[in-house]
């Protein structure tokens, strides 16, 4: 079961219509996500990163290819998939408990025992003081791991992340990037997340799959096999200090700096 | 972070002296602006009376304070005032709830077909420009000339106001936000009631501070051409019969009616948008 392939995605092209133009965004784009992996794409801004995560979440159809999870073909929206977004997209209006609840009030699944596991989540990973507030009295980094939260309560097993870190200063990046993929691996989640961080993706993942430029294809995939994570528990900001991250990171560094050109 | 910090400023004998200092003269700069809000309307009133006391002002053509307090104080003991206030309250207050009713279910249709918007758009943008009290003859003959010709009218004036500003409220609504209901198999109605109708809240109550003063204009027009009671009335019958003291004090209790209504309305802001 461990190493069973659980996310499939099998030549997916997509090309974007309007009247001045057609934009071809990605090019037949082949790779998986074996249950309870990280993976990481990284690729030049613009290529179309963003996009494999809508089609792989059914929000958008590719023009051909095909997306299955767990042996199923993709149509429409999944309630086994969380999506995870730049900016946490907390509602204003709602407090913090309120808030986390709304995919399970959305898929009407409110009920005495999952709001016991959302609030024992919240209590879990430090936001168990802060159920009442609003969000704007919560700092960004807080306020993205509440938006993981409301993302895992809907218990997806599979969770997209569109650059998640990306609207958050350095320090709190490092900070939550590492709480997040430790939340990932302890709930035992399959993750894939976009980013142009390539530090980020070598750190958090256990693959690296580098893209192309516009249309987007897979140039090449790294296994990341560091030396980091013996006997204690995961954590991402640790394995920047392996002797193979610099190693990878020059050869991710150097395989997209070819299309910067 | 303000909740944070709450518990510091439950108790002054907390505050340092720089604070209590900084406390004292912001204090005393918002006195100064009352004081001076309070003088200016005392000082016109007083200048008022003088000069037309002393015939500076021809008293009959600008009338004076003190006949307009009198004829205000005459005319409620009579209650001839309320039942005018009443009316055009009524009147108000049934135009400005169904126009926002109207125009806001209007607004949620446009919102959800892009068809229906796309093929109103242009009609809503000539009602629009239109000064809809050129219609106000229309609508009392169409309506009928009475309470509901004049709450037509008011409708009528508020209504495309509504519609256009909640259906751009409504469209503003961060496209991201809506994708991640999405993402959890919202449906379009969910997606409606769960984050574009939240968030077009403080929208729709500017709109709704705007059409109080749209469904009065709407009433006074009406009563204008019509009406046998109503403060617009009483303002016109005045006028005819160069009673300048009528028309005063009809502007004034006016004034006074619209700022209550003004008030209200804020007030549920301050409810809905405690989280702001």
């Amino acid at each position: 079961m461990e190493q069973k392939e659980f996310v499939n995605v099998k030549n997916i092209s997509m090309t974007y219509h309007t009247l001045s133009e057609e934009t071809k965004a990605l090019n037949n784009l082949t790779f998986e996500a074996k249950r309870g992996e990280i993976v990481a794409l990284v690729g030049p801004s613009g290529c179309g990163k963003s996009t494999i995560l809508s089609i792989i979440a059914g929000l958008i159809k590719p023009t051909s290819g095909e997306v299955s999870i767990d042996g199923k073909k993709v149509e429409g929206t999944n309630k086994k998939i969380g999506y995870m977004f730049q900016s946490d997209h907390l509602f204003q209006w709602r407090n913090i408990l309120a808030n986390v609840l709304i995919g399970l009030e959305i898929q009407n699944k409110v009920n005495e025992e999952n709001v016991t596991r959302v609030t024992k989540l919240l209590d879990t990973y430090g936001l168990g003081d802060f159920k009442k507030h609003y969000p704007h009295q919560l700092s960004g980094g807080m306020r993205q791991r509440v938006a993981l939260i409301r993302t895992l309560a809907t218990e997806p097993d599979l969770l997209l992340l569109d650059e998640p870190f990306s609207a958050l200063d350095y320090q709190s990046r490092l900070a939550v990037s590492d709480d997040i993929a430790r939340i990932i691996k302890k709930e035992g989640k399959t993750a894939i997340m976009v980013t142009h961080d390539i530090a980020e993706a070598i750190s958090m993942s256990d693959r690296v799959i580098v893209l192309s430029n516009r249309p987007a294809t897979v140039k090449s995939i790294y296994d990341i096999k560091l030396t980091c994570n013996e006997g204690e528990e995961f954590s991402p900001i640790k394995c920047r200090e392996a002797p193979e991250f610099r190693h990878y990171f020059n050869n991710i560094w150097r395989e997209l700096d070819v299309y910067v050109q | 972070m303000s909740m944070f910090n709450k518990s510091k400023y439950l108790n002054d004998t907390d505050y340092s002296p720089s604070h209590k200092e900084f406390l004292k003269s912001v204090g005393q700069y918002k006195l100064k602006i009352k004081l001076f809000q309070v003088g200016i309307l005392v000082a016109f009133l007083v200048l008022w009376e003088v000069a037309a006391t002393f015939k500076w002002i021809d008293p009959f053509f600008i009338s004076k304070p003190s006949s307009i307090f009198n004829l205000i104080v005459n005319l409620s003991r009579d209650g001839s005032l309320f039942k005018h206030t009443a009316i055009s309250v009524t009147e108000v207050i049934i135009g400005f709830v169904l126009g926002t009713i109207i125009g806001t279910s209007f607004a949620i249709l446009l919102w959800w077909s892009d068809f229906v918007a796309k093929v109103f758009d242009p009609y809503l943008v000539v009602l629009n420009a239109l000064p809809k009290i050129a219609l106000g003859p229309i609508i009392i003959i169409w309506a009928g000339a009475g309470m509901r010709g004049i709450i037509v009218t008011a409708i009528t004036i508020s209504l495309v106001v509504t519609i256009l500003s909640t259906y751009n409220g409504f469209k503003e609504v961060d496209s991201e936000k809506i994708k991640m209901l999405k993402t959890f198999g919202a449906t379009k109605f969910q997606i409606l009631q769960k984050v574009v109708f939240p968030s077009t809240i403080p929208n729709m109550i500017n709109t709704m501070k705007i059409n109080i003063g749209m469904s009065w204009i709407g009433v006074i027009v009406g009563e204008f051409l019509v009406s046998k009671a109503g403060l617009g009335y009483l303002i016109v019958y005045g006028g005819q019969v160069f009673r300048l003291d009528i028309v005063m004090a009809g502007v004034i209790i006016l004034a006074v009616a619209t700022a209550l209504m003004y008030q209200l309305i804020a007030k549920l802001e301050g409810r809905f948008v405690k989280w702001r």
